[in-house]
């Protein structure tokens, strides 16, 4: 199985986790619950999660996973730099996040959900982990060549070398490189 | 639209089975909580909330008596040896057992969602009756109440003015348990995706085991008795009467004071059979465990792969079940699953281990240490486990594709279908096989080669080539390879394999197959079987279901797939 990339899980915990953040803020405001301010912040900090978030981080080791369109998210993501791909910074941002959601009940599941994505960040970034983009769509141009639209140079049937003398009036429209040399005259 | 429901009529019964009996229990408890009578007074606080947060309980009880059942692998063994009619079709529900577990999976985490969201609502319209902020019928509800000492026939669980939601929660059986499930739900949701699954399997293992402290919580759940309603008193009280003057409560004999109740937990009772199934489940596995098991023979095969023989009291086999294998040296907890590549006739059962992991990394190390004539070191095995290959010899025509290391259990199939040929077992049905081999590279399968070669060998013998088609795809080839081929064309056997079919390259066009296997079958009953990856199954089902023909004097094309 292999070295654990905790920072796969704690990406998946970490979406999940601002999804509810989130759905608890909207609940909170629009219910208009006492403290719903704490809410409206879960709003903000519930789709700020799942923006960071939603980009898939490259695999050390193994075929990466990206998610539907994620392409868009992970050029914004790595245009941060070491703010986001180091999973310390990662860590120590979902714990300040999640400290107002503990404040009033609907933010409450999502405050520690965050919680945990924070805790299992922090274990990625003791194992060395960090947030790599993955960017592959360059090679993948494609490479169906020119040949494609000209016709062959020699195309089948090949007759064998010793056979493929040609008529020597028709030297101009041969179809094929011959591989001997022809004279006009026999 | 014949064809498709040959193939996959049963599953789509189940499903829509399901699927009603969910929306029957969601509407019908909608219903109960919406226009109850008894419910009057505790709508009058909680408004629509109460039914959102009623029915999804409903729907989520039947939904966590199901979800162990899928996983309890030794019942659904148990279960596919006792179909009396029918067993093909049947069988090959049990085959999707993990395709329903995560179906009811995926309910259940809508319904929770649902539920939590209405909870959510409800306490704190429950803490703001109490504030009095919905008028002063609500308010009067929620100060009803016998005494503080008896406690017993108040409405609004919120006694006290000093709490806030939040601290409700934390402090009541039913919030307490509902945030730490809910919590334990979302963990097991989270690691159990594809990715996480697929690639770090002791994640979602070990954190699925979080599942204890869910159904543990899920039984004391409704033990607060927190939703309340309406006694049946004498007189009765007269809502419609009664409603618009609180206080003459208790004045007037038309109006006596209303006295409430919790409802009878009832989620014990619906996950507490599946429960006990599932212990005993465990304990099976566990005694399993406990049990013996001996070496017959250990072989190191080139490129890495480790053939084990092994012997174990009662152990009866059936062609391509799997077995777990467990190492104690290695780690007590881990169970691996192997495909079996020994045929039922043989005195023993082999599994053929390739270097894959840590784990079969270790194991392969200890027995490449071991000194000469020792036994092996102690392992445990759980199993046999069924899947849909015991079915291939009910077809008159098997066609098995083999994808990479899905070759492995066509190895007893093929072994199998050759014991019951020599014997001339009256049981073999089928009088052709088709099988397709499609893999990257062949070194990791040379073993596998050899057992084609000693087949064809003895079949040649018998006169019975016909029997046995197969072909071999070799798909990750490059210029090298095809030079290799060319130069050696006209020799007998094939470069690779070293077989008298020669190896094609590049991946099979299934059009051309399933039209050659339906020319040359015209009148038969022809079951497809695959292990290999998702994206094949998906191809090879449509063609299943493109070929078939509704004319029961027709080829019909029968999809199986192997789940790992």
């Amino acid at each position: 199985m292999g070295k654990i990339e905790w920072a796969m899980w704690a990406n998946e915990q970490a979406l999940a986790a601002g999804l509810i953040y989130l759905t608890g803020g909207i609940v909170g405001v629009a219910g208009q619950f006492r403290d719903w301010q704490f809410a409206a912040f879960g709003i903000a900090a519930g789709v700020f999660v799942c923006l960071l978030e939603y980009p898939r981080s490259k695999r050390s080791k193994g075929t990466s996973v990206e998610r539907t369109g994620q392409y868009c998210f992970t050029v914004c993501v790595k245009a941060f730099g070491p703010l986001t791909s180091n999973y310390y910074v990662r860590a120590l941002l979902h714990a300040a996040l999640c400290v107002p959601g503990g404040f009033m009940l609907a933010t409450v599941l999502g405050c520690v959900c965050l919680g945990i994505a924070s805790l299992i960040y922090l274990s990625a970034a003791i194992h060395g982990e960090h947030w790599e983009p993955i960017l592959h769509r360059k090679e993948l141009s494609k490479r169906i060549g020119e040949s494609i639209k000209e016709p062959p140079q020699n195309p089948p049937p090949r007759p064998p070398p010793e056979h493929r003398r040609k008529k020597a009036d028709h030297l101009e429209t041969a179809a094929y490189d011959n591989p001997m040399t022809v004279t006009v005259s026999e | 639209m014949g064809n498709w429901i040959i193939n996959h009529g049963l599953s789509a019964f189940i499903v829509v089975a399901w699927m009603g009996i969910n929306i029957f229990l969601f509407v019908y408890y909608y219903m109960f909580y919406d226009v109850g009578p008894q419910f009057e007074y505790t709508r009058e606080l909680l408004g629509a909330a109460l039914p959102w947060a009623r029915a999804p309980a409903a729907v989520l009880n039947f939904n966590c008596m199901l979800i162990l059942l899928p996983v309890c692998r030794n019942l659904l063994s148990l279960l596919r040896g006792s179909f009396m009619c029918c067993e093909r079709t049947m069988r090959k529900q049990l085959d999707k057992n993990l395709t329903f577990h995560k179906l009811v999976a995926y309910m259940i985490a809508l319904m929770t969602a649902v539920h939590t969201i209405a909870h959510l609502l409800n306490v704190e319209r429950y803490s703001n009756s109490l504030a009095g902020l919905y008028g002063p019928v609500a308010g009067n509800l929620s100060m009803l109440g016998d005494s503080t000492y008896l406690n017993t026939t108040y409405l609004n669980p919120i006694r006290s003015h000093s709490t806030n939601p939040t601290l409700f929660v934390f402090t009541t059986i039913a919030g307490l348990t509902g945030v730490v499930i809910t919590l334990a739900l979302i963990l097991i949701i989270t690691s159990s995706m594809e990715v996480i699954r697929r690639s770090f399997f002791e994640v979602f293992w070990y954190t699925h085991h979080l599942f204890i402290i869910f159904f543990i919580g899920l039984v004391f759940h409704g033990a607060g008795r927190i939703v309340r309603s309406q006694q049946v008193t004498d007189p009765p009280h007269n809502h419609s009467f009664c409603e618009d003057q609180p206080e003459n409560w208790g004045k007037i004999p038309q109006c006596p004071i209303p006295q409430f109740a919790g409802g009878f937990p009832q989620t014990w009772m619906w996950v507490i059979g599946p429960m006990i199934i599932y212990l005993c489940e465990r304990i099976l596995r566990f005694i399993r465990f406990m049990q013996p098991v001996s070496y017959r023979k250990i072989v190191i095969r080139p490129s890495r792969v480790l053939e084990l023989q092994l012997v174990k009291d009662g152990f009866k086999m059936e062609v391509g079940q799997y077995v777990f294998l467990n190492c104690p040296a290695i780690s007590r907890l881990e169970w691996h699953p192997f495909t079996m590549t020994s045929a039922p006739e043989e005195d023993f059962f082999s599994v053929h281990i390739r270097l894959a992991g840590d784990w079969t990394e270790k194991l392969i190390k200890m027995v490449e240490n071991l000194p000469e004539g020792a036994q092996g070191p102690s392992i445990s095995v759980d199993g046999p486990l069924g899947t849909a290959s015991e079915d291939v010899f009910k077809y008159e025509v098997s066609m098995l594709v083999g994808a990479g290391i899905g070759v492995t259990p066509f190895a007893s199939i093929l072994k199998s279908i050759w014991y019951k040929f020599k014997d001339s077992n009256p049981n073999l049905r089928t009088k052709k096989i088709y099988f397709y081999w499609l893999c990257r590279e062949t070194h990791a399968f040379e073993w596998f080669a050899d057992l084609l070669q000693v087949l064809e060998k003895e079949m040649e013998e018998r006169g019975m080539k016909d029997f046995l088609t197969y072909k071999l795809y070799l798909t990750g080839w490059d210029q090298s390879h095809a030079d290799h081929a060319m130069v050696h064309f006209d020799k007998d056997t094939d470069i690779i394999t070293g077989l008298k079919q020669k190896t094609l390259y590049g991946r099979p066009n299934w059009d051309k197959e399933f039209e050659e296997v339906r020319k040359d079958n015209p009148s038969s009953e022809v079951g497809t079987f695959l292990c290999g990856p998702q994206a094949l199954a998906k191809v090879l089902e449509k063609k299943c279901v493109k070929y078939s023909d509704v004319d029961p004097r027709r080829t019909k094309f029968y999809f199986n797939k192997e789940n790992f």
